[in-house]
């Protein structure tokens, strides 16, 4: 990424003393276009905010008012003692830590037993784990929920974050690939050393493999913050709640409060845009591998 | 060739234990996948063949009906005829939008000018607040009589601006117009990361020899691009086949109006988990797998017409 913008712009050195229109009405017409976009993307996230903290009077006016007056901070308080929030961030925050947990340890650990060690089956296993990839989460749903009925895991928040210990395959085959860049001689230094294979997984491979980790752990928590397919089958008591499902039920609660859904809408909304905003780099290094590798 | 050398035999004794402990350590390292895959994949993926053959019913006795479930899918229900039309309908224009909005979007944050990466983060952050919030926002946008977007079209002199989600034919341009806002995300960062892959030297050749942005675009831009295209598509199909949260949050589940939004996996998971046709549900899921299975498997075998792997 870095070496391209490092490239020159123009060849020729000469013409820049001189004043060069065509870059210049280029150059404009790239900026007014970057910033019309980017406002026309980001504007239904400012209305949403924007929303939460209006006055009634003010929410229909026309032209529409961006910053109320006075804004209504109390929205987030009141609405969030009227309703079950807390414990919908409580069990959210639950099924989220667990799974994210559950998934790094499990791939990280598969990722190296597919990079690294030689066994038996292991093509076979590999092409089964990449093909699974095409399975639509439809197609297992309904057994799944009968099996999970059958050891007494519905509404509890089991099917959730359980499933995340068996790995997936996806992030397995971005943990394989990420350790097949690494060189072979850190092994065979970590083995002349008197290292084992856990040895050389855990002091070696999985300290120099902190991006991919962060990636997989970023994007389960994304995955598993916004479910709500999975919450809706499994559970059915409201205490059980995921946030995603609490919200979706709060709309016939509060059919037309569209103060208090947009404030709990941007509470849900809130920590994954500060994780995105802490972790942008391996968001975007995850995404772009996935893409050019897979 | 007669007796071996002791220290080769002893050399290779110790290596088929090294390899016997190798195998054994590869298949420990594996086992979180090996449970899995076989506890969370490949059984419940035969139990669901297994039941869609069955006339299993919450309730109601089971009777093994072969291709029963099937037979009353494509003969005796109009709603699954509406609601894959649905789902084509998603699929054939939200898929080709979806990919030209973010190739726009990559073509435009891959311009060499200062503050891209602000620009970038503007275009990227909605995408990442998925599912139900978003769906709950545009429902709040869209609203017939309150909302932003009707009070903006009454402003601007129309009397009758549509219902939106509660219109028959507006529905699903609508939800087409809220999965676009998602167009800055992943896909649009994957065809970035591929546009800063080629090559520059490719650009000035093409340059040299006379063309102009356009021609460079179709004739460079797009076969170096190829491969990531491809993978944006197959992706895209998938995900667009399995179009949920936003017509469950819309509609409350119902899929209205007159079942206009009522896509494919709304109407697999109603007859599933709201009538407790399981039977039914299975063979209707396994008719979208197989579906999902050929799409992806034609435009694999198509791809050996235009794509184009460099260094090949």
């Amino acid at each position: 990424m870095a070496t391209t913008a490092t490239q020159p712009r123009t060849i020729g050195t000469g013409r820049r003393s001189r004043i060069h229109w065509p870059r210049i009405i280029h150059t404009a017409f790239v900026y007014m276009l970057l910033i019309s976009i980017s406002l026309f993307f980001f504007f239904p996230l400012l209305w949403m905010m924007t929303t939460a903290i209006k006055p009634t009077s003010q929410m229909f006016q026309i032209p529409p008012i961006w910053i109320p007056k006075p804004p209504q901070w109390d929205v987030f308080h009141t609405t969030w003692n009227r309703t079950n929030f807390s414990v919908y961030l409580g069990n959210t925050v639950l099924i989220t830590v667990l799974s994210m947990i559950g998934r790094v340890g499990s791939c990280a650990l598969v990722g190296f037993s597919f990079a690294r060690l030689r066994w038996p089956g292991k093509n076979v296993l590999f092409l089964i784990t990449l093909s699974t990839m095409m399975l639509p989460f439809q197609v297992l749903m309904i057994p799944q929920f009968l099996i999970f009925k059958e050891i007494g895991w519905i509404n509890t928040h089991y099917p959730l974050w359980v499933p995340s210990f068996g790995g997936a395959a996806f992030y397995i085959f971005l943990m394989r690939q990420y350790f097949m860049t690494m060189p072979r001689e850190l092994d065979d230094a970590a083995k002349i050393d008197g290292c084992g294979w856990l040895g050389i997984f855990w002091r070696i491979l999985l300290p120099l493999s902190h991006p991919a980790l962060a990636t997989i752990a970023i994007f389960t928590f994304m995955s598993q913050w916004n479910s709500f397919l999975e919450p809706l089958i499994f559970l059915s008591s409201s205490k059980k709640y995921t946030l995603a499902l609490g919200l979706a039920m709060f709309r016939d609660q509060f059919d037309v409060d569209w103060n208090a859904i947009m404030a709990m809408s941007f509470l849900m909304v809130l920590p994954c845009l500060t994780i995105f905003f802490l972790a942008q780099k391996y968001f975007i290094q995850g995404i772009s591998t996935t893409g050019l590798k897979g | 060739m007669g007796l071996r050398h002791p220290p080769a035999m002893l050399q290779e004794h110790f290596l088929t234990r090294s390899r016997r402990h190798e195998s054994l350590m590869g298949w420990l390292f594996a086992i979180p996948w090996v449970l899995g895959l076989l506890l969370f994949n490949l059984f419940p993926f035969v139990y669901s063949f297994g039941l869609s053959l069955t006339s299993f019913r919450i309730g109601y006795p089971t009777e093994f009906i072969w291709f029963g479930n099937y037979v009353e899918m494509f003969t005796d229900d109009p709603v699954f005829g509406k609601s894959f039309g649905n789902t084509a309908y998603f699929v054939a224009l939200g898929v080709p939008l979806g990919l030209v909005t973010s190739l726009l979007l990559a073509l435009l944050l891959n311009q060499k000018v200062i503050g891209v990466p602000l620009f970038r983060t503007m275009v990227f952050v909605p995408s990442i607040v998925a599912g139900v919030a978003v769906a709950l926002l545009w429902m709040w946008i869209l609203d017939p009589n309150i909302g932003l977007v009707n009070h903006l079209l009454r402003e601007i002199g129309i009397r009758s601006p549509p219902l939106w989600l509660q219109d028959e034919d507006w529905a699903k341009p609508a939800l087409i117009v809220m999965t676009l806002t998602g167009a800055g995300g992943a896909t649009m960062v994957i065809f970035l990361a591929g546009l800063q892959n080629i090559p520059t030297e490719l650009y000035d050749a093409a340059r040299i020899d006379g063309a102009n942005s356009l021609r460079q675009f179709f004739f460079v831009t797009i076969p170096m691009l190829s491969p990531v295209i491809l993978f944006n598509t197959i992706t895209g199909i998938i995900g667009a086949f399995q179009v949920f949260t936003l017509a469950y949050v819309a509609t409350g589940g119902l899929g209205g109006p007159n079942n206009s939004t009522m896509f494919y996996a709304l109407y697999l998971y109603n007859i599933s988990f709201w009538w407790g046709r399981f039977g039914l549900g299975a063979a209707m899921a396994w008719f979208m797998f197989v579906v999902i299975m050929v799409f992806t498997m034609a435009q694999l075998a198509l791809s050996k017409r235009w794509v184009f792997y460099a260094g090949e």
